[in-house]
């Protein structure tokens, strides 16, 4: 049931024009942003790294800023944005809602259904980023490793945004509305310590633990460990359990 | 043998903050049945229609669909149910057929079965034509069709239809009023209707709600509940206006040609007047109780009595 969803609710994110207008940007940006990065690395870096004898090379000087940059969360707050608009917002303003809410089905399936599909969307939004990298496989030696830690850092990051939209989108009627409180609250949570941290004027270990960013960051540098993976792994569920509380008020109160 | 009670709905009540939209609606139906659910805009219909379908949870009240509590066991209950609600619940990117193939599949139709129902339901609402085209391309009427479609496509026991003819043109409306009878052989549909012409034409019981109180249950064609009775008397020689009038518990409604339409309040009333027309020698020929039309009915229960007179 959740998989039959799943699946019909992807085919109608691919079926609107919009998802490959993002998706085309998010590549097209990406691929910009690669390609400086290489550029800058063979004009710049290279006779660098040679002349100092580094053991520094592109997986540090290319992948890393690559998979690091904000450039990319960007990205994927903008495909995030997007399934907040989508999932249950414009459900409930065109009203098909109801055929979910009067069929014989659990809301925590509709609720897997819709996150499955955001999720899918976002993983297919991200995918060309790790296979970007793979073109320069021939010309240098890449550490296919920090490769598979900077997908799994971009997929939690996708698995926790996927539930913001879930939650944002069961906020608001409006898919505008929806939109902008899933971007307000995945930026709340990815800059918090720096706010934080700010204001204090020193390093605040809570908000440091909080925000997203600094479980982010050590697995794009290849630093797999399982505190930052069970981060990512309750804030998911987090927000996934608090979208299937939404929608049971939306029926409730609706 | 008494036939299935599939839909029990007793003592629903719903309240939205402080405001009773609906309160103490009991709405019964057996297999067979089709009942109308009759009220002005703005009288608790689609809220009452809601709460029986599960899709709005009720104040106060109990559920039973096929006989199971909606409340306690909501996903086995929905089992039996399908629901047109107020504005058709489509995938507009969707083609029909593929729209009606998910709706099954919710429904939890098995895949090998959900082929043949599905075309059936196309051949039923007249859509065999439209089953490849996107539900985006299709008119109102379409749509229409296409929304009760996905609520027979599982072959559910209880079709609940929230205005299922509304904005639709009369051709149309006569279609969808044909698929509506031809529902009904061993199932159950509830409809909601503000036409009066539309349930009369249609039901076997008639559930009036006004401000969200259930204010008249019974025959579409009227009669009984709370409204006095009323007699056409004619004469061979009508008496004056005056004279009719000094009899006690006797109202006179209005003149007709040669005689009066009277409301009799009192039970004695009608042995008065037939007694003072021997004695005065008016010679009584005609009296036909008249029961009231559910016109006057629904005027009566809705808007108040000097609009029905």
């Amino acid at each position: 049931m959740t998989a039959a969803i799943a699946w019909r609710e992807l085919r109608q994110i691919l079926a609107s024009p919009l998802a490959w207008i993002v998706m085309a940007l998010a590549q097209g940006a990406a691929a910009w942003w690669f390609l400086l990065l290489v550029e800058q690395y063979r004009t710049h870096y290279e006779p660098l790294v040679v002349r100092v004898n580094s053991p520094m090379g592109v997986n540090d000087l290319v992948l890393q800023p690559f998979f690091g940059s904000a450039l990319l969360i960007g990205m994927l707050l903008l495909g995030m944005a997007l399934m907040a608009m989508r999932l249950v917002a414009d459900e409930r303003r065109t009203g098909s809602l109801q055929l979910l809410y009067a069929a014989p089905v659990a809301m925590h399936q509709i609720a897997a259904g819709k996150y499955l599909a955001a999720l899918a969307f976002l993983t297919l939004l991200l995918l060309p980023w790790v296979l970007m990298p793979l073109t320069l496989h021939g010309a240098t030696v890449l550490d296919f490793a920090r490769l598979g830690t900077a997908f799994l850092a971009l997929f939690l990051l996708a698995a926790v945004f996927a539930g913001i939209a879930l939650f944002a989108s069961t906020l608001s009627i409006q898919p505008g509305l929806a939109a902008a409180v899933a971007v307000a609250v995945a930026l709340l949570l990815l800059g918090l310590n720096s706010g934080v941290d700010a204001i204090a004027g020193r390093d605040d270990p809570l908000a440091d633990y909080l925000a997203l960013l600094s479980h982010y960051q050590p697995l794009v540098q290849g630093m797999v460990s399982s505190m930052d993976i069970a981060y990512f792994l309750l804030l998911t569920v987090g927000f996934f359990g608090f979208a299937v509380h939404r929608l049971e008020i939306l029926r409730l109160q609706a | 043998m008494a036939r299935e009670l599939l839909l029990e709905a007793t003592a629903l009540g719903r309240r939205f903050g402080a405001r009773h939209a609906v309160s103490d609606v009991t709405l019964t139906a057996r297999a067979g049945d089709v009942v109308g659910l009759l009220g002005l805009n703005g009288a608790g219909k689609t809220t009452t229609l809601r709460m029986v379908c599960g899709t709005l949870a009720p104040s106060e009240g109990a559920v039973k669909l096929c006989g199971v509590d909606l409340l306690e066991r909501p996903l086995e209950a929905k089992r039996h149910l399908g629901y047109l609600p107020e504005i058709p619940p489509l995938y507009v990117d969707t083609s029909v057929r593929e729209y009606l193939d998910y709706a099954a599949m919710l429904r939890r139709v098995s895949r090998r079965r959900r082929r043949p129902m599905v075309e059936h339901a196309l051949e039923r609402s007249g859509l065999s034509d439209v089953g490849g085209r996107m539900i985006r391309n299709l008119s109102k009427g379409y749509r229409q069709r296409v929304g009760i479609a996905q609520a027979i496509v599982h072959d559910p026991e209880l079709i609940i239809l929230d205005e299922p003819t509304a904005g639709l043109d009369p051709q149309q409306v006569q279609e969808i009023r044909a698929l509506i009878r031809s529902l009904k052989q061993d199932r159950a549909v509830v409809f909601s209707s503000h036409i009066l012409g539309e349930v009369q034409a249609l039901c076997d019981r008639v559930v009036i709600l006004h401000e969200g109180r259930q204010v008249y249950e019974g025959h579409p064609e009227g009669g009984g509940a709370g409204v006095g009775s009323g007699y056409r008397l004619c004469f061979r020689s009508p008496p004056a206006l005056a004279l009719l009038s000094q009899l006690p518990g006797l109202e006179v409604v209005e003149r007709i040609p040669s005689g009066y339409r009277v409301v009799v309040h009192l039970d004695s009333a009608l042995d008065a007047l037939i007694a003072r027309s021997v004695e005065e020698g008016w010679g009584l020929q005609e009296l036909t109780p008249e029961r009231p039309t559910l016109e006057q009915v629904f005027l009566e229960l809705t808007v108040g009595r000097e609009a029905a007179a």
